[in-house]
């Protein structure tokens, strides 16, 4: 079921315009604090009423300026995960999770069924005092889906958490679109969650959308890099595990060749995806030697994109994939990269991080 | 202590009783209303309305008793309209001695159950929103378990308040033992004629006894109030 949004509203001095589509898998809004993605979650919600426009979920109108149809909030059926978890502190966390089904006896699935796919049995009788932050915001999301949503809108789910709370999380998050098949719309401004999660990228910039489609193709789109920021940019390769040997480095099989990563805990034959930040990647004109660095792809450069700074952008194909390479503007020049130019791309096998690796989730080509 | 208490006396307590309970219990829908509009409407006249509800707790007492009895006496505005459309008379009657007690009461009323419902966070009403709650339904599954313990010490309170209601009781319905003459106006009955002080005592004793038990009651519900926003 694909969500359609096209909507305008005017905050303050703030001109929220939005137009982009979500299809079914996880659909992920990105931009910087400020950008308007969490006032655009919110009038898909029905939370916030657009000054015109539409809302469509699938053949379903949720909002309408020229037809004057305004669905209210709790007939859009729409599962809605909050920053905060906002549990309700006078029920248990059973009666939290059952609450959709209380009030509109909407859901008919077991909270049981739920709290272990989410790992939060053993809190079923609790209250929701003491509840750590990620048991929380576990249950919240629970709870959203026991509603059944046609469409679950998560906005900064991870965002009030600390490193080892989100760590907790990611892999929940990368079951929920396999074990349920609910379609996510998912808010964040943190590239390690588009990379683990995003079937789909709507990247957003002053209330406006400047790029949408799989995250293969936006990510490493250089004109880009901008709105991602410069640190965050980088590649997501589509991976399938080849070997495990026993010296604990893991062997990578990827459209342009072999990657060599440290202990990736997943067996042999494994789908996976790995993000390669354009900062880790060195270039070569030719194939290195005597280098201790494990990593190196043969690529063709398709552009580069110098900016304001002494840095520019390459981008590169590496077999079917497409790789980003951040390097300084002297290089580039004495080492005679344009676009057209063969090199060879070499990555530390330790700079990719075990948090840029998600494990069984497809890539949405 | 309660044996000692004459007949004269116990009807004057279960006078006031029944006064403050009946008093209490009207208002309390209204007080509820009156609360939400104040800690989360949004509309002209909020102002006045909230001068209004506390008038009563500024006014002289014989100021509002007054007002009272220029509207609601039997050839008032409003009396006259009620006497004549539904038979029912406020002055010098019991029924005008709880009308007295609510009015005096409802500014504490509301504002302890002001203080429950701007304590409850609108975040959570959002919450349920998305989760298929209808507005009533937000109300009746979040908002009102959550703000119940404030309502009611809300209550309380004004129960407190009415049983020692007195300027503006004594000016709308007078003293009419039986009829109007609840605890506080019997004790001044009493200190009028000679020898009355330990009748007027004895009924001291249990405006103390019901005054400091409501407070004490109306402390320990507001304690619950936030233990359950806590989510303990």
């Amino acid at each position: 079921m694909t969500l359609t949004v096209d909507i305008q509203r005017q905050l303050g001095h703030f001109c929220l315009k939005a137009a982009f589509d979500a299809p079914e898998g996880v659909t992920v809004l990105f931009g910087r604090s400020g950008s308007g993605k969490t006032s655009i979650i919110r009038s898909i919600a029905g939370l916030l009423n657009p000054d015109r426009g539409r809302i469509h979920l699938g053949d379903r109108v949720l909002f309408d300026s020229d037809a004057r149809t305004n669905v209210p909030v709790h007939k859009r059926r729409l599962g809605y995960v909050f920053q905060d978890s906002r549990l309700f502190p006078h029920l248990s966390v059973r009666d939290n999770l059952c609450y959709a089904s209380r009030v509109s006896g909407r859901g008919s699935r077991r909270p049981e069924e739920v709290a272990g796919l989410l790992g939060i049995e053993h809190l079923l009788a609790r209250r929701t005092h003491g509840l750590s932050g990620g048991e929380a915001q576990r249950i919240a999301i629970g709870r959203a889906l026991l509603a059944e949503p046609d469409m679950l809108l998560m906005d900064e789910p991870l965002a009030s958490l600390d490193g080892p709370r989100k760590a907790e999380i990611l892999p929940y998050l990368e079951t929920l679109r396999g074990e349920t098949g609910v379609s996510i719309l998912y808010v964040t401004h943190n590239m390690a969650e588009v990379a683990r999660l995003a079937t789909h990228i709507v990247l957003i910039e002053d209330g406006t959308v400047v790029q949408s489609g799989p995250p293969e193709r936006v990510l490493t789109d250089p004109d880009m890099v901008r709105v991602v920021g410069i640190r965050d940019a980088g590649a997501v390769l589509s991976a399938r595990v080849v070997a495990q040997p026993d010296d604990g480095v893991s062997e990578l099989a990827v459209s342009g060749g072999r990657l060599f990563l440290p202990a990736v805990d997943a067996p042999v034959g494994s789908e996976l995806r790995v993000r390669i930040l354009a900062q880790d990647v060195i270039l070569s004109r030719t194939r290195p030697e005597g280098l201790s660095a494990l990593n190196i792809l043969p690529v063709r450069v398709l552009a580069v994109r110098r900016g304001e700074g002494p840095g520019v952008i390459v981008q590169m194909q590496a077999g079917d994939d497409l790789l980003l390479a951040r390097i300084t503007r002297r290089s580039a020049d004495a080492m005679g990269v344009a676009e057209g130019a063969t090199c060879f791309a070499v990555m530390k096998s330790v700079a990719v991080s075990q948090t840029d690796i998600a494990v069984g989730l497809q890539t949405g080509i | 202590m309660m044996l000692g208490l004459g007949p004269e006396e116990w009807q004057a307590v279960l006078l006031s009783l029944k006064v403050s309970f009946w008093a209490t219990l009207v208002s309390l829908p209204f007080g509820v209303i009156c609360a939400m509009a104040l800690a989360r409407g949004q509309f002209i006249g909020r102002d006045v309305l909230n001068w209004l509800v506390h008038l009563p707790l500024v006014l002289p007492p014989v100021v509002t008793g007054y007002l009272l009895l220029l509207s609601f006496g039997r050839r008032g505005p409003v009396g006259g309209f009620l006497y004549d459309t539904f038979g029912v008379t406020f002055a010098f009657q019991w029924t005008g001695a709880a009308l007295a007690a609510a009015i005096m009461a409802f500014p504490l009323m509301v504002r302890a159950m002001r203080l429950a419902i701007e304590a409850v966070d609108p975040k959570l009403e959002e919450a349920a929103a998305t989760l298929g709650a209808s507005r009533l339904r937000v109300f009746t599954s979040v908002t009102l378990p959550l703000i119940l313990p404030g309502i009611i010490a809300g209550a309380v309170l004004a129960f407190a308040k009415a049983m020692g209601e007195f300027g503006a009781t004594i000016t709308f319905v007078s003293n009419i033992p039986g009829e109007t003459r609840t605890v506080p106006s019997a004790i001044y009955a009493f200190l009028q004629v000679p020898g009355g002080e330990d009748a007027a005592l004895r009924l001291v004793v249990v405006a103390v006894f019901i005054a400091v038990a409501a407070l004490i009651l109306s402390e320990w519900l507001s304690r619950r109030v936030a233990r359950r926003i806590a989510g303990k």
